[in-house]
């Protein structure tokens, strides 16, 4: 799918006027957001503030105080546990260290899903898994344990397991936190990759500035819990907002 | 007035009740788990496969080391009976004696705490670990009800097991004090048999069956509970376990007491 933030699509992911409090502590503050349809947006902020909240409001993890999570038309904050489980087969999560289940094999992970969601028979399961492990560049590693695997390997795994139900929307918490510079890179592939090969819809939480402009359509940036800059990645690196500008300099700088 | 935390006295009173407080927090917090056991208990999805792994792990994994227990304690409680029952010339009811104590204390007791030792601590630190890799939160994105999934089956697993291994224990129990009794201190088979016989009825052995199920509901749910909130890496599981054996053991004793009093 080609890169084309200024067509008019229609959004998959809409959240307006987000609020979430712990206790005294107002984390989000009017979060106003939109994700278009096979796009990629990355949310860029600091430690703390609130990135991860945001992404758990999606995926209806958390209920927020006020506000609307509207996905793929439908606002899921009024939604019960039952219908909240229908949404989040529209979702796959790729967790910050991958979140495999370390008692089993790669091939039973990849293959979790849709067992417990789909009645494939074993071929087929064995089918879909090859394939899907085959879109994240994985080959032979079935019978592997997620603690025989590289950190980078574990990721993909974790991104095979995510889009073994074809979901629509591909949530990353921080996928390259921690990462050597090579394993970044070959991070930051496998995002695009996945989005080229599947046409998903994919949000990215992250801190890292130089995968977010390489990854994203969009990039939004989250300071004190509202979105105080969003667009794409040219017209982001040009804005004048002060908080952005301090937080960009840190790696400009550098480099 | 002086502020409480400069008056030792005062500080004493703060941290009796700052440990009053968190007790009947935690004890809330485990009854609302358990109620939600309870109720995904009975949903489907049936997770057979999930329930027979843990049923093996608790039941049959530990049947040897209840067994060994079983045995020695029986033996060492021959023994010493013996010992005090030779004085007056009432050998004859040390096979009553040690059938009794075991079938309605010490087996519920000790199989629990051996449970607890085994199982309990596996349990507490393989969800622990689960819940700060985000494996938990994991299950939950691919609409799967961690509760269900994970704590189900083990709740049920202590429920179910523990008071099949009291069964185990007693007849070890039993066997170990016959074998002290009748080869070591000279007391006939015929009168330790009879006298046991005699003396021991059903409701004995039913009460420690009792006992089990209730310590096994409850140092299964306390291992869930401290590892499903596990948190902030190795340490906090770490933490998390040491936490769960000691509010097992200690609910264990306590809940003899209670059950006990319940059921005369």
């Amino acid at each position: 799918m080609a890169r084309s933030p200024g067509t008019a699509r229609r959004p998959m992911i809409e959240i307006v006027g987000l609020h979430k409090s712990f206790g005294e502590h107002h984390v989000l503050r009017g979060i106003e957001l939109e994700v278009p349809e096979g796009s990629t947006c990355v949310i860029l902020g600091g430690s703390g503030s609130g990135k991860t909240v945001l992404m758990k409001h999606m995926i209806g993890l958390l209920k927020p105080d006020r506000g609307k999570v509207i996905v793929d038309g439908e606002d899921i904050v009024p939604l019960g546990p039952a219908e909240l489980e229908q949404v989040r087969r529209k979702f796959g999560m790729v967790f910050q260290a991958a979140a495999l289940f370390d008692s089993m094999t790669v091939y039973e992970n990849v293959s979790f899903p849709l067992r417990e969601h789909s009645k494939l028979p074993e071929e087929e399961v064995r089918e879909v898994v090859r394939k899907k492990l085959g879109i994240v560049g994985l080959e032979g590693v079935e019978e592997l344990y997620p603690a025989d695997l590289s950190g980078g390997m574990r990721k993909r795994v974790g991104l095979a397991r995510a889009i073994v139900l074809d979901p629509k929307i591909v949530l990353y918490d921080e996928p390259t936190t921690g990462l050597d510079p090579i394993t970044t890179e070959y991070v930051d592939e496998m995002i695009l990759d996945a989005k080229d090969k599947l046409g998903v819809t994919s949000v990215v939480i992250s801190h890292d500035i130089a995968s977010s402009f390489k990854v994203a359509d969009n990039i939004a940036f989250l300071h004190e819990g509202r979105i105080v800059e969003q667009g794409p990645p040219d017209a982001f690196r040009r804005s004048e907002n002060p908080a952005l500008r301090r937080f960009l300099t840190t790696w400009f700088g550098r480099s | 007035m002086p502020r409480p935390t400069e008056n030792p006295a005062g500080q004493a009173v703060e941290g009796l009740g700052r440990s009053v407080y968190a007790a009947v927090n935690d004890l809330g917090a485990l009854t609302s788990l358990g109620l939600s056991v309870a109720r995904w208990s009975l949903r489907p999805p049936y997770r057979v496969a999930n329930l027979f792994s843990q049923l093996d792990f608790v039941g049959v994994g530990s049947i040897f080391i209840v067994c060994l227990t079983g045995v020695f304690t029986g033996m060492v409680f021959a023994q010493q009976s013996a010992r005090a029952f030779e004085l007056f010339d009432a050998e004859s009811l040390v096979g009553p004696t040690v059938a009794l104590s075991i079938t309605r204390e010490l087996s519920p007791v000790f199989t629990a705490l051996v449970v607890t030792m085994r199982a309990g601590s596996a349990m507490c630190t393989e969800l622990g670990t689960m819940r700060v890799t985000e494996q938990v939160d994991a299950l939950e994105t691919m609409a799967v009800n961690p509760v269900q999934y994970l704590l189900v089956p083990r709740v049920i697993a202590g429920l179910v097991m523990v008071p099949v291994l009291v069964m185990l224990f007693d007849a070890a129990g039993i066997a170990g004090s016959y074998f002290v009794a009748v080869t070591v201190k000279g007391i006939s088979a015929g009168t330790f048999l009879a006298r046991t016989h005699q003396w021991l009825d059903p409701e004995d052995v039913a009460e420690g069956l009792i006992k089990g199920a209730v310590f096994g509901l409850t140092v299964a749910l306390i291992a869930c509970y401290k590892g499903f909130h596990a948190k902030g890496g190795a340490k906090g599981v770490g933490q998390a376990t040491t936490e769960a054996m000691v509010s097992s053991a200690v609910s264990i004793f306590i809940l003899d007491y209670f059950v006990g009093v319940v059921l005369h």
